[in-house]
């Protein structure tokens, strides 16, 4: 009985939640202006492909989406290869000021991102970096919390490893490429999960550096669209669609990874 | 070991964080820090065109700033987001975490991800649709209220229900980050104290209040913490939602920065913006580390 009613009150405090996804998901296919009714119909009387057909004929979306891929693709490549490194030799390479360094940049944790933004857009517009994709990716190159992560993970690795490899007369690369990298794909995953959704759903900083529409991620041209299509429901509904399904979709593949990382994460604090 | 060895592990150590430690320099230490250089000079759009324009103005952005009625609304409004915001955002993350926790719930994974679920969305594209659902005559929101005869709101139109408005859905989009600290928090804490406190014959309220809650004090001050900073940085929710409108109702003191930066093109006036917004995030969390020592969570 106490099993059936806590169950139902959860499955129900669960459908609220994911209440407006849904919505999101049945107004898309409804006709144009069929939304725009009291009360609100809750699915589509003949659910049709046409806001979509709209959003990528008329309104181009293809491009969004292949842009917003093609950045966040690299923002995560270019994430791994700057921090995967740094976060192994800060967790078990020896050299001087390692510890400082570290302790360091976990107290820049605290400075959010944001507060530079304006002496970075002009140092970007001195390398002309703005407008292009440089000068989007470049934040997601300086991750503290990755290398963060990447520590956490690698102060598990037992040091008689490394130190056999070394007696072997294995390089520190050869070290890092064929023993620690295979073990570090969980945390890697993670990462990888991480950054990619961040840099997909990032919106302030693409806005700032990109000025041509061209080159406009997903979530930059959905509010774009949104401001001028005001009254057009089901047409911006498809468009919330295709800019976060991609994410949802993969977040609910990756779940484990993403949730194991974002506790490990908040544990900095 | 070999000191040529130990010397190769330190070459090696250099080389794996040289590429980091330089981007993190060279694209967020240093513009955090010019932020405070900028924010004492009069850069503008004419400085962006020939920075032979540029001087040195010393405190005028600050003393501009303190007599300008729209930073200040700017400032009231995101320090209402503050106020109210992240008690609701604890709270309503607390007892999910609590709902999910309990060992009467079955297919505890489905509901945890189904909660959770809203912070991985897109924000611009959730923004959309609550804009839609928020819609005074045609949205969800206002068909419930009048399900039970209340309503109907106009809930981005109006000064005093936009806020609000806002408040809603960036709750409904972060609480389940939250939820899953407390839920970490909260497997930590030893079933035997609550079945013995049961015993006793303590009810489920004296049982949180007393032995849970205790318990996850620190999670408690760490999720706040996070929150708090996290209201601060609302940019994009008024952005989408309703512009910062109406009445200037929902402009953040991000929104602000971003209005006088790249808007207007005032960018040592935006910078000095930066600046403040960075003291009070700092300001209010140690407050908040000051109280929790004094209530003795840490």
């Amino acid at each position: 009985m106490r099993r059936a009613l806590v169950t139902g009150f959860a499955a129900l405090v669960a459908l609220v939640t994911i209440a407006p996804l849904l919505w999101m998901v049945s107004v898309s296919f409804m006709a144009p202006g069929e939304a725009a009714r009291f009360p609100p119909p809750l699915l589509p009387a003949s659910p049709s492909l046409e806001n979509y057909r709209q959003l990528f004929g008329t309104y181009g979306a293809l491009r969004f989406l292949a842009n917003s891929l093609f950045v966040s693709t690299l923002a995560t490549l270019l994430a791994l290869i700057f921090t995967v490194p740094a976060g192994y030799a800060f967790a078990k390479l020896r050299f001087r000021g390692r510890d400082r360094i570290f302790r360091l940049l976990v107290a820049a944790l605290v400075v959010p991102g944001q507060i530079g933004m304006l002496p970075l857009f002009l140092e970007l517009k001195a390398m002309g970096f703005v407008n292009s994709y440089a000068g989007v990716l470049v934040p997601w190159l300086a991750g503290i919390f990755g290398i963060f992560l990447v520590r956490q993970y690698c102060l598990s690795i037992p040091d008689e490893m490394l130190e056999a490899a070394r007696i072997d007369g294995a390089s520190e690369g050869e070290i890092l490429r064929r023993i620690v990298l295979p073990l570090l794909t969980p945390v890697v995953v993670t990462l990888a999960l991480f950054v990619f959704l961040s840099s997909w759903n990032d919106f302030m900083w693409p806005l700032i550096v990109l000025a041509d529409q061209n080159l406009y991620t997903l979530p930059v041209a959905l509010a774009a669209l949104s401001r001028e299509h005001v009254q057009d429901n089901e047409l911006m509904m498809a468009g919330a669609v295709v800019t976060t399904l991609p994410v949802l979709i993969l977040f609910l593949a990756l779940q484990r990874f993403y949730l194991s990382g974002l506790l490990a994460g908040s544990v900095k604090g | 070991m070999s000191g040529e060895r130990r010397a190769e592990e330190a070459r090696a150590g250099w080389a794996m964080t040289g590429p980091a430690l330089a981007a993190i320099l060279t694209f967020f230490l240093l513009p955090a820090l010019a932020s405070l250089l900028l924010s004492f000079t009069d850069f503008d759009i004419y400085a962006l065109g020939d920075i032979a324009n540029l001087r040195f103005v010393g405190m005028q952005n600050y003393a501009r700033l303190v007599e300008n009625p729209l930073f200040w609304n700017a400032m009231g409004n995101s320090l209402l987001f503050v106020a109210i915001g992240t008690p609701l955002v604890v709270a309503l993350s607390l007892c999910a975490a609590i709902l999910v926790h309990s060992r009467w719930l079955r297919w505890r994974p489905v509901w945890r991800v189904a909660l959770f679920a809203p912070y991985v969305t897109t924000l611009v594209a959730t923004a959309v649709v609550w804009r839609y659902l928020l819609h005074t005559r045609y949205g969800l929101v206002n068909y419930l209220l009048s399900l039970f005869g209340a309503g109907p709101i106009d809930w981005l139109g109006s000064p005093t229900a936009s806020l609000p408005a806002i408040l809603i859905f960036v709750a409904w989009k972060t609480f389940g980050y939250n939820m899953i600290i407390f839920l970490a928090a909260l497997q930590t804490v030893p079933r035997e104290l609550d079945e013995a406190a049961r015993i006793d014959g303590a009810g489920w309220f004296v049982r949180l209040r007393h032995v849970t809650l205790p318990a996850i004090a620190p999670t408690v001050l760490l999720v706040s913490v996070l929150t708090v900073a996290a209201m601060f940085q609302l940019f994009a929710e008024p952005y989408v939602m309703t512009e910062g409108g109406p009445a200037q109702s929902t402009v953040t003191i991000l929104y602000f920065m971003y209005e006088e930066g790249f808007k207007w093109w005032n960018l040592g006036s935006g910078a000095a913006v930066a600046v403040l917004l960075f003291l009070c995030i700092l300001a209010v969390t140690l407050v908040q580390l000051r109280f929790a020592r004094r209530a003795g969570a840490i």
